[in-house]
C-alpha cells in the first residue's frame, strides 16, 4: 500500500494582501452597522438634490433594530464618531491596497480578467464546477476562478470606490461637483445605501463560499498566507 | 450551562457593548480634525457651496430644532416685529455694535439659493438673503487675537441657551450670511426670525437661529461646556460639521 501523498501547500496571499483584507473587513463590519444607525435618524431615501419629510421618498423603512446598529441604542452622534473614523480607514486602506497591489503586481497577476475567461463556454464550465463545489483549476490551484475575479474586482474597483465617493458626496464641505455627479446629495445618499446593500450581499455570498470551500483552510490561508491544495485539485 | 447558542449570543452582545463603551473615545473623535484638515486641503478656503436656480428650491422647507423660542423676552420682540431687537456684536472687537434690523438690511446684501443639509440626512433648498458676516465683523473692527465667532441665541434647551461657533475661515467665507430673509420674505419664527446664520459648507445644526449676540473670542473653552456649541456640548456632535 502506497503512503498517502503529503498535502501540498501553496503560498497564496502575501502579507500586505492579508493585512488589508482584515483591516478592511473590520472597517466594513463597523461602517455598515454605524451607517444603519445614521440611516435610522431619517429612514427615508430620495432622488435629486433635496428631500425631506414633505417630499416624495422612493424608500421608507422602519428603523433598524439595536442588534444591527452601532451603537446599539439610538445615538446619531455616536454612530457618526464610528462611521467617520472608519471611513478614513476604509478610504486610505483601499488607496494603499491599490498602490501596493500595482507595485507588487497582485492586481495584474491575480485579478486581471482575460478575454478567454469571459467566453460563454468557460463561464458555463466554471459555473457547473461551482455547483459541484469544485472552485479551483487543478492545473493552477493558486489562481482565482473567473467568478472570484469578477466579484473581487467588482468590490475593489466598483463597489468600494462607489461607497467612498457617494459617502463623500453627502458631505456639505466636499466638492459640489461630486454630489452633482450622482444627480444631487439625496441621490448620492440613495446610491450610498444601495451600494451598502450590495456590499452586504457580497459578504453573505463570500462567507458562504468560504464555508463551502473549507473554512479552516480558507481562513488559515488568509492569516498565514499558506493554502493547502484540495485533494481533487491534485 | 453554556450552550453554543448562548456563547454566540453572549459574545455578540459583549462585542456590541464593547463598541458602545468606545463610542466617545478621543481616538474615534480625532477623525473630526482629520476630515476638517482633508476637506480644507482639497477644497480651498473660499470654495463656494453649490448654488441653485429658483425653480430648484424645495416646495416646502421643513422647520427643525426649535420652532419657537417662546420665552417672554422673545415673544415681546416678535410682537413688535423685532423693531426693538438689537444684534449685539462684542468680544474681541474694537467697536462693539448694537445693530437694529433696519441697519442690518441697509448693509450690502448677498442673496443665495443653497442646500441645507441636516445631520440626520435630509436636505432642503431655499433662498437666503442678508449681509455677509464679514461685513459686520469688519464694521465692528474684529481684533487680531480673535479666533472664533460665537453666536448666542434666543432659543433655550432647558436652562441652556442655544449657541454655536465657527472659526474665521468660515466667518469670512463669501457665502456666510446673517440672513433676515428666506425665499424673498422675512424670516419666519420657525426658521429663526429675525436673523439666523448661514454657513453653507456645514450641517444644519451650525446654522444658528434667533441670533441675539455675536461674540468674537480667542478660545471656546470658556463658552458653555467648551466644545463650541449646544449639540457639541450636550450630545457629542462634531464641532466641524463639513462631513
Amino acid at each position: 500500500m502506497e503512503p498517502a501523498p503529503e498535502p501540498r501547500s501553496v503560498y497564496r496571499h502575501r502579507l500586505f494582501t492579508r493585512l488589508w483584507h482584515w483591516v478592511n473587513a473590520l472597517a466594513i463590519l463597523i461602517l455598515i452597522p454605524s451607517g444603519l444607525m445614521i440611516f435610522n435618524a431619517h429612514p427615508r431615501l430620495y432622488w435629486g438634490h433635496y428631500g425631506a419629510n414633505f417630499d416624495h421618498a422612493w424608500l421608507e423603512l422602519p428603523r433598524f433594530p439595536g442588534w444591527a446598529t452601532i451603537p446599539s441604542h439610538y445615538s446619531l452622534a455616536g454612530a457618526r464618531h464610528w462611521h467617520l473614523f472608519f471611513a478614513l480607514v476604509l478610504g486610505f486602506g483601499l488607496l494603499a491596497y491599490m498602490i501596493i497591489g500595482l507595485i507588487n503586481r497582485h492586481l495584474q497577476r491575480d485579478l486581471r480578467i482575460r478575454a478567454a475567461e469571459l467566453a460563454p463556454r468557460h463561464l458555463a464550465d466554471d459555473f457547473t464546477a461551482h455547483l459541484a463545489l469544485r472552485f479551483h483549476d487543478p492545473a493552477r490551484p493558486g489562481a482565482y476562478n473567473i467568478f472570484q475575479k469578477l466579484s473581487y474586482a467588482g468590490v475593489v474597483f466598483v463597489l468600494l470606490p462607489l461607497l467612498i465617493a457617494s459617502g463623500l458626496a453627502i458631505s456639505p464641505g466636499m466638492w459640489p461637483w461630486l454630489a452633482d455627479l450622482f444627480g444631487g446629495r439625496q441621490s448620492a445618499r440613495s446610491v450610498h445605501f444601495i451600494a451598502m446593500a450590495c456590499m452586504t450581499l457580497f459578504i453573505i455570498v463570500h462567507l458562504t463560499l468560504v464555508i463551502l470551500a473549507g473554512p479552516i483552510n480558507e481562513v488559515r490561508s488568509m492569516i498565514t498566507g499558506w493554502w493547502r491544495v484540495p485533494e481533487e485539485a491534485e | 450551562m453554556i450552550t453554543r447558542r448562548t456563547l454566540i449570543v453572549g459574545t455578540g452582545a459583549t462585542l456590541l457593548a464593547g463598541c458602545d463603551s468606545l463610542t466617545d473615545s478621543p481616538a474615534l473623535m480625532s477623525a473630526e480634525n482629520a476630515h476638517r484638515f482633508l476637506q480644507r486641503s482639497i477644497n480651498g478656503r473660499a470654495a463656494l457651496a453649490r448654488e441653485f436656480r429658483a425653480e430648484q428650491r424645495s416646495p416646502f422647507f421643513r422647520v427643525n430644532g426649535t420652532a419657537n423660542p417662546n420665552t417672554p423676552e422673545y415673544n415681546a420682540l416678535a410682537a413688535n416685529r423685532f423693531a426693538d431687537w438689537r444684534l449685539r456684536v462684542d468680544g474681541l472687537v474694537a467697536r462693539p455694535l448694537n445693530l437694529s434690523l433696519a441697519q442690518i438690511q441697509s448693509l450690502p446684501q448677498r442673496a443665495q439659493i443653497t442646500r441645507h443639509d441636516c445631520v440626520e440626512g435630509w436636505s432642503a433648498i431655499g433662498k437666503w438673503q442678508g449681509p455677509r458676516l464679514e461685513t459686520v465683523l469688519r464694521l465692528a473692527g474684529i481684533r487680531e487675537d480673535a479666533r472664533y465667532i460665537v453666536f448666542h441665541c434666543a432659543d433655550r434647551f432647558g436652562s441652556q441657551a442655544y449657541y454655536e461657533s465657527i472659526d474665521l475661515v468660515d466667518a469670512f467665507h463669501p457665502q456666510t450670511l446673517l440672513a433676515w430673509a428666506m425665499n424673498d420674505a422675512y424670516l419666519s419664527v420657525g426658521h429663526g426670525a429675525p436673523v439666523r446664520l448661514r454657513v453653507e459648507r456645514q450641517l444644519g445644526y451650525k446654522q444658528a437661529k434667533y441670533i441675539m449676540r455675536i461674540e468674537a473670542v480667542s478660545s471656546l473653552a470658556a463658552i458653555g461646556a467648551g466644545k463650541g456649541g449646544y449639540w457639541e456640548d450636550s450630545n457629542g456632535y462634531e464641532w466641524y460639521a463639513g462631513i
